[in-house]
């Protein structure tokens, strides 16, 4: 795990202190509500529909218990005693008072973490694979670049005052945890032909209300090239990217209307002018912070205790298959610990657990634990023998649900509930969903789909990528809900397609229902999963199963 | 009239040459600074680069550009920047802040003063060894 050095516990301070003076300047009138707005943003506090939420960042997605204890105590007091982690690796506070947001910001310094960044028109919070350092199919752990990259972006002057946000995620296995193509920029470590280790590079992807997939601008970038290509990417957008109309503003945008041969073509003229700014100094950073990564060591013991478990208990077993990802290391294992209990709010912990998650790391984690950005905490490292004793913990605790992957694991956006956007309300839907299938008892048997959704166009809860997508909107002061199939967040990325018209409040759980039914009838076998039973037979027998009456006028 | 900013606070302005000549530059914010190049005559002592609000940032980028591209003489950020983007606009490469009697008097020297040591804390200068991003 990344350890400040004093560089970076300086710089923090500064910056908290120009923070704390920036209020003082707002309150005496030095500075204008306009002016303030987009200082508090990139320094993560947005006004909403109730309060001032501060969005702090889990860089890439780690942190170890302090910090996790350190989030908790933010929650209990400052806020009202819960926080909600979001799909991209930060936690936000919904309550805080903006009197209170310096002194939160120091408390978050103690343990190395701030807001930074984490909004406004800026690089944002850089986020990674969750099970980075962990996973079996990792080439590289991606952490370390993409801390590099949250040093680079940090406060770098050119890029305070952009057009609009700029998003980075990174990914360093072969299987794309991170939603790589909905990012503005995304950074795979890759291997060209001669063994050496380099980084493809993709940029336009992103949803929002124009929903595109990320596009390869160089299939191999050396390695003390990066940050200089990256800074050719962002100057070159920051130039020429639209700023008459926000909604054209991202870099999907730019890519779109100049086409990505243009814009390679640009970047590689400015990147011959950066290029020889960067002297080596990066490099070296880089392996200093390399070295902050290296993997705990792990223990070796037996793992006769989770064989047992594995075979005696049902409850354990149908944790143990949904919630258990493979470690790198045989008798290790990755823990998915769900923040989707059945009816509860997606995302949402409470300080106590928080701390019961931040003990367990603590006690069999070797300190360790990641944020998801389909909003789950995990413990990257366990020894398989410790699994019963984290269980039976974790179900004490309101944090035992079983359902990673499954149909009750959503992704879903605040909505109506907080943001001062929404044009409908997600939560209550995310919630309802996943209490019908629990009641149904049919989540296990229908396996891995993933449903996501937004309370509107702006689209955070990723509903263009979800399998089933869902989309709230407003509809003459009315909700609606529109449903889009076949979405996927992964190296396969695709945008879902709509399935026709939208459906009202209470109508869209039956509606969520007569999909899954039309699956379980079609697909081939119980291993043929909903996107690929999507892939297969098309949206036909959804659209018969979501419309019955247009079928009907028809015949 | 305006006031212009330096890292030791407020001065009266000492370009005397005007921007109407070929020794000086006056650009908007969207100005392309590739296209610049060509017009950066060898006689070109100061250019000027807009800022019509301070969140349109181009004029960083292109401040930085130009200092890439080689350009030695003097750069000016002019316009609605607020005290909080002097370090930014420092390390980019302005050598000073040209801003409204007005704006001065909201937001006085001090507030300047207060990111004059844009030299320091600075991330970019430690990825490049030294030197800010601009150099
Ligand atoms: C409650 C306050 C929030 C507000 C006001 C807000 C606002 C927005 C807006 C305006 C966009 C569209 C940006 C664009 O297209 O340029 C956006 C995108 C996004 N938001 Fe939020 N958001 C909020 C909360 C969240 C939360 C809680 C999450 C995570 C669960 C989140 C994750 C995202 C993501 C991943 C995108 C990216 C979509 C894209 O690529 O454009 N946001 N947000
Ligand atoms: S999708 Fe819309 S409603 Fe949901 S959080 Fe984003 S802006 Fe708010």
């Amino acid at each position: 795990m990344y350890k400040y050095n004093d560089f970076d516990t300086a710089f923090l301070a500064e910056r908290n202190a120009q923070f704390r003076a920036q209020v003082e300047r707002r309150i005496d009138g030095s500075l204008t509500e306009d002016e303030f707005k987009p200082l508090r943003l990139m320094n993560g506090l947005y006004l909403q529909l109730h309060a001032y939420m501060l969005r702090v960042a889990i860089p890439y997605g780690s942190l170890n218990s302090a910090q996790m204890n350190t989030l908790a105590l933010l929650a209990e007091k400052w806020d009202k005693g819960y926080g909600h982690f979001t799909t991209r690796q930060n936690i936000q506070y919904n309550w805080p008072k903006l009197s209170d947001v310096p002194d939160m910001l120091d408390a978050l310094a103690e343990v190395g973490m701030h807001a930074i960044q984490t909004s406004g028109n800026t690089i944002r919070n850089v986020t990674a694979d969750h099970f980075a350092g962990a996973a079996a199919d990792e080439i590289e752990d991606p952490r370390p670049i993409a801390e590099l990259i949250r040093q680079w972006s940090t406060d770098h002057p050119e890029f305070q005052f952009m057009g609009r946000k700029f998003k980075i995620a990174v990914g360093g296995a072969a299987k794309d945890r991170a939603v790589l193509k909905a990012h503005d920029l995304a950074v795979r470590v890759v291997q060209n032909d001669a063994g050496e280790t380099g980084y493809q590079i993709l940029i336009g992807g992103g949803l929002g209300r124009t929903p595109m997939i990320g596009k390869v601008i160089n299939d191999f970038v050396p390695r003390a090239d990066l940050l200089p290509y990256i800074e050719a990417v962002v100057s070159v957008w920051n130039q020429i990217g639209r700023r008459d109309n926000k909604y054209k503003a991202r870099i999907k945008i730019t890519v779109h209307e100049h086409g990505i041969d243009d814009i390679r073509a640009r970047v590689d003229a400015r990147f011959a002018l950066i290029r020889p700014t960067f002297l080596g100094a990066d490099q070296e950073l880089f392996s200093e912070i390399k070295a902050h990564f290296s993997a705990p060591k792990f223990r070796a013991d037996s793992t006769t205790p989770y064989d047992t478990a594995y075979k005696a208990d049902p409850v354990f077993r149908a944790w143990a298959d949904t919630n258990l990802a493979d470690h790198r290391v045989s008798d290790h294992a990755i823990v998915t610990i769900s923040i989707k209990k059945h009816g509860a709010t997606p995302g949402d912990a409470s300080a106590e657990q928080m701390r019961v998650m931040a003990t367990l790391a603590a006690d069999y984690g070797y300190d360790e634990l990641r944020i998801s950005h389909e909003q789950n905490v995990i413990l990257p490292h366990v020894h398989k023998s410790d699994l019963p004793a984290i269980h039976a913990k974790l179900k004490q605790h309101g944090l035992g649900t079983a359902n990673i992957g499954l149909i009750s694991d959503i992704i879903a956006c605040p909505g109506m509930d907080y943001c001062a956007l929404a044009t409908a309300r997600s939560i209550p839907v995310a919630e309802q969903i996943a209490t019908r299938f629990d009641d149904l008892k049919l989540e296990h048997d229908i396996g891995h789909l993933q449903i996501k959704i937004s309370g509107c166009i702006n689209a955070c809860g990723h509903h263009h990528v979800g399998h089933i997508g869902i989309l709230g909107l407003d509809r003459a002061g009315v909700e609606n809900y529109q449903i889009t199939l076949g979405g996927d967040a992964t190296w396969s990325a695709a945008v879902g397609e709509r399935a026709g018209p939208g459906f009202a409040y209470d109508e869209i759980v039956p509606a969520v229902e007569r999909i899954v039914d039309a699956y379980l009838s079609v697909r081939d076998t119980a291993e043929e999963t909903f996107l690929e039973t999507y892939r297969r037979v098309g949206m036909s027998p959804f659209k018969a199963a979501l419309y019955p009456e247009a079928i009907k006028k028809v015949a | 009239m305006t006031v212009i900013i330096t890292d030791k606070g407020f001065g009266p302005d000492t370009w005397t040459l005007g921007y109407e000549g070929d020794t000086a530059l006056d650009l908007p914010s969207d100005t392309d600074p590739v296209q610049l190049s060509e017009r950066i005559a060898a006689q070109v002592q100061m250019i000027r680069i807009a800022f019509p609000s301070f969140a349109d940032g181009r004029g960083f980028t292109i401040a930085r550009h130009l200092r890439l591209s080689g350009y030695k003489g003097h750069l000016r950020a002019t316009g609605h920047l607020i005290a909080d983007q002097y370090a930014m606009a420092r390390r980019s490469g302005f050598d000073d802040v040209e801003i409204s009697d007005e704006l001065a008097a909201r937001q006085p020297e001090n507030q300047w003063l207060a990111r004059a040591n844009w030299q320091q804390n600075d991330y970019q200068a430690r990825m490049r060894g030294g030197s800010p991003a601009a150099a």
